[in-house]
């Protein structure tokens, strides 16, 4: 039965979120966009200690459960509210991340025990992935970072770049790092494993922290493998390398569960530009008249609510994404489909905003640049609008990725 | 619970619309644009579905299935897949009994819905839209005066569906406490259906302009009576417009990419383009996006939520949105996408009518 009530504790839940990005996110805001690299150590500890353990920040470890769930739903409710408040803040929030992610996902019950557990105790940890390097972006299948086996170690060696969290996860705390490598380049994708890269291992190195257009607070990481030995067993999946490239498969199926996340928070920064210029309006009076003809509206009224029913759309096509995750249903396409359109929202939400806003947007004294900013990233990474269109277009042409390249 | 699965029996439902779409309407749908007429065994094949005695209290001779806008939207969805302008031709009559459901009276759900539920197709129909650009449907410029006991219509209006054999038409006026609707007999005094109009698109159903020169109604005859809230069935008028829209959008998605796959330029089907695919992307997108603001529009209406807003948003955003799917799905085509030996024109020019048609409360 279609219904788009949400339940009495996921309300409960984003009651609570708001308040935390209200009252939590939003007076440091500014801040830590401006002191670019700098920790915001308070806020980090706060959320670790409310939220380690919890489904809040994503912890992906009991992900066995039964019955009909409305875990991923209420995650892109919290991930929306959290975003509302600042995406680059929530972005840094010590969790497991995509790391966590790839190893709920692909990981042996031993290796969640072993790197996830670590995530509900002790001081704030955070995991990442790394796939990204110089030369390979959209087309993960041509890194080039490969793993050699060598006695009872793997040995990585390449460069990754864009590894959010990577800082904090490589060696400000006991976290670990994913790392997307070939075991063979000849063979493709096929021969492309995840390893798990535990803190502090030596022959990982963080050699830059990127200098970003938005989300500044977040760190975003180089990392470098030189020799990098890891124990056998940190592999995710086979090591066996089969034509079917499943191991690749695999991994890629975590951005199923992923892309939806992103574009919830997408959905939250595009909410708190069009929330910000509807407050405004208030404030001088100005009331949005739904319901009138084009003629009888003004310009001002015509672009709101065409920014409403865009972030409306969005937020409709993520809650779907995420609602068949929590069915058990194969959400491949609509996955693309809620990040896609929620990319492309976000981004013309908030210059749109900027634009009615006029010197108040433009101005550093006020949030709004700050979140076109912020926005853009959600076009890009976790698939770029334009694989994620290319995704989409395989899936309603039923091509492979051989017919439509 | 948030929930995107329709019911086992709007499931059901929407099956055999979107049988009934593809089998019986679609194959048609060119010839009947061309004829500007709908062909003369299709009402009947739509009557017997059960489209307009399916939300009739069995009290009245309808099958008492409680009237549901969002199963409202999934059927307009599938039948628009086949042809808008049948689709509008088939459910006329729910253009008076949806809001005699939902707002009628006791006295004037039992006078005129069994006009509806016979044994055969009976067209209704609604005149909202006025022959004005600047035509404001919360607003008409057709007035509703109290003289003695009656009301009194005077006022223009176009685009009222198969006026000509309507047996009942719902006129929408601008009462001296509002927006008012009136119960009026195709042959009252001082109505006059005017000549077939000729529009753009929507062909094959008859529309008309009406003139009502002062016509006398009873005090009865005001839906709802005075102070009714008409406002919920432009609400309603402009979810279905958005929920036609996601039938007319696919269909002519649908006609792109089967063509796309075939079509080969380069030495390769042109869906293998990255151009084109994009384009196919994009549609796809947008589809999603305008069926999901219409359901949860209509899903507002069953909950009894005030629903203008969200109405008028979906409204809007479909309408645009729905032009801009048959654009691109003519573009792909190129120029075989201008020559009427194919689909994608028509379904251009009929997905023109969402921003203009209105008093479409049928869902």
């Amino acid at each position: 039965m279609i219904d788009f009530e949400l339940s009495d504790a996921i309300k409960n839940s984003r009651r609570m979120t708001h308040m935390v990005a209200e009252q939590m996110m939003r007076p440091i805001s500014r801040e830590y966009d401006e002191r670019e690299h700098e920790k915001p150590t308070e806020f980090l500890e706060t959320m670790w200690n409310v939220s380690r353990g919890a489904s809040m920040t994503g912890d992906p470890s009991d992900k066995e459960k039964k019955g009909p769930s409305e875990k991923t739903l209420a995650m892109v409710v919290t991930v929306e509210e959290l975003c509302w408040g600042d995406c680059g803040l929530y972005l840094s929030i010590p969790n497991a991340g995509l790391g966590g992610a790839a190893v709920a996902a692909a990981g042996t019950p031993e290796q969640k025990e072993r790197f996830l557990a670590r995530f509900k105790d002790g001081a704030p940890k955070w995991g990442a992935m790394a796939i990204t390097e110089p030369g390979a972006g959209s087309d993960s299948s041509a890194i080039t970072t490969t793993a050699v086996k060598d006695g009872d170690h793997w040995v990585l060696n390449g460069t990754k770049i864009f590894c959010t969290s990577g800082l904090m996860a490589a060696e400000k705390s006991e976290g670990f790092v994913v790392v997307w490598a070939t075991l063979d380049k000849s063979q493709g994708r096929a021969a492309i494993r995840a390893f798990v890269v535990d803190h502090g291992t030596p022959g990982m190195y963080v050699t830059k922290v990127e200098s970003k257009l938005g989300i500044r607070v977040s760190d975003t990481a180089q990392i470098v493998f030189e020799d990098c030995r890891i124990p056998l067993d940190n592999i995710l999946g086979s090591a066996e390398v089969k034509k079917t490239a499943q191991g690749f498969k695999g991994v890629m199926a975590t951005f199923d569960a992923t892309r939806p996340i992103v574009a919830a928070s997408a959905v939250g920064v595009a909410r708190a530009a069009l929330d910000y210029v509807k407050d405004v309006l208030k404030e001088q009076g100005v009331e949005i008249r739904y319901g009138l003809p084009p003629h009888k509206l003004t310009a001002l009224e015509r672009d709101v609510m065409e920014m409403e029913a865009q972030v409306q759309a969005a937020r409709l096509l993520v809650w779907r994404a995420a609602w068949m995750i929590d069915q058990g249903l194969h959400n491949n396409l609509e996955a693309s489909i809620s990040k896609a359109k929620a990319g492309l929202v976000v981004t013309w939400v908030t210059q749109k905003a900027v634009e009615l806003l006029g010197p108040l947007g433009y101005s550093r004294a006020n949030l709004v640049e700050k979140w076109m900013r912020d926005a853009k990233i959600s076009d890009i990474y976790e698939g770029t609008q334009q694989i994620n269109q290319l995704i989409i277009a395989r899936r309603i042409l039923n091509y492979s990725s051989e017919a439509l390249r | 619970m948030v929930n995107f699965q329709p019911s086992e029996e709007q499931e059901l439902l929407r099956q055999t619309l979107a049988d009934f779409a593809r089998d019986a309407i679609r194959p048609q749908t060119r010839d009947a644009d061309e004829k500007d007429a709908v062909p003369a065994e299709l009402p009947a094949k739509g009557w017997e579905l059960g489209l307009v005695q399916d939300a009739i209290p069995e009290a009245f001779g309808g099958y008492g299935s409680p009237r549901s806008a969002v199963g409202g939207t999934l059927m307009l969805e599938e039948l628009s897949y086949g042809s808008l302008a049948i689709a509008l031709h088939l459910l006329s009559a729910r253009l008076v009994t949806v809001p005699l459901v939902t707002l009628g009276t006791p006295e004037q759900q039992q006078a005129w819905l069994p006009r509806f539920t016979g044994a055969e197709f009976a067209a209704g129909s609604a005149a909202l839209v006025e022959p004005r650009w600047d035509f404001d449907a919360t607003a008409p410029s057709t007035t509703a005066e109290k003289s003695g006991g009656d009301w009194v219509l005077r006022g223009a209006k176009c685009l009222v569906p198969l006026a000509a054999e309507a047996a009942a038409i719902l006129v929408y006026a601008k009462a001296p406490d509002g927006l008012a609707a009136f119960l009026v007999e195709r042959g009252a005094k001082g109505l006059t259906v005017g000549e077939r109009e000729k529009n753009m698109g929507i062909k094959a159903l008859a529309t008309y302009g009406l003139q009502l020169d002062g016509v006398r109604v009873p005090a009865a005859a005001r839906l709802g009576g005075d102070g009714a809230p008409v406002q919920q069935l432009i609400d309603a008028s402009r979810i279905a417009s958005a929920a036609a829209a996601v039938g007319v959008a696919r269909a002519a998605f649908d006609y792109a990419r089967e063509y796309a796959k075939e079509r080969k330029a380069f030495g390769v089907a042109i869906a293998q383009k990255q151009a084109i695919a994009f384009m196919l992307s994009n549609m796809a997108i947008e589809i999603d996006a305008i069926r999901l603001l219409a359901w949860e529009a209509a899903w507002r209406i069953d909950k009894g939520l005030p629903a203008t807003r969200e109405a008028a948003l979906a409204r809007q955003y479909a309408a645009d949105q729905c032009l801009k799917v048959c654009d691109n799905a003519l573009q792909i085509l190129g120029g075989h996408g201008y020559i009427r030996d194919h689909l994608v024109e028509l379904h251009l020019r009929d997905s023109r009518a969402f921003a203009t048609i209105d008093g479409l409360a049928i869902v």
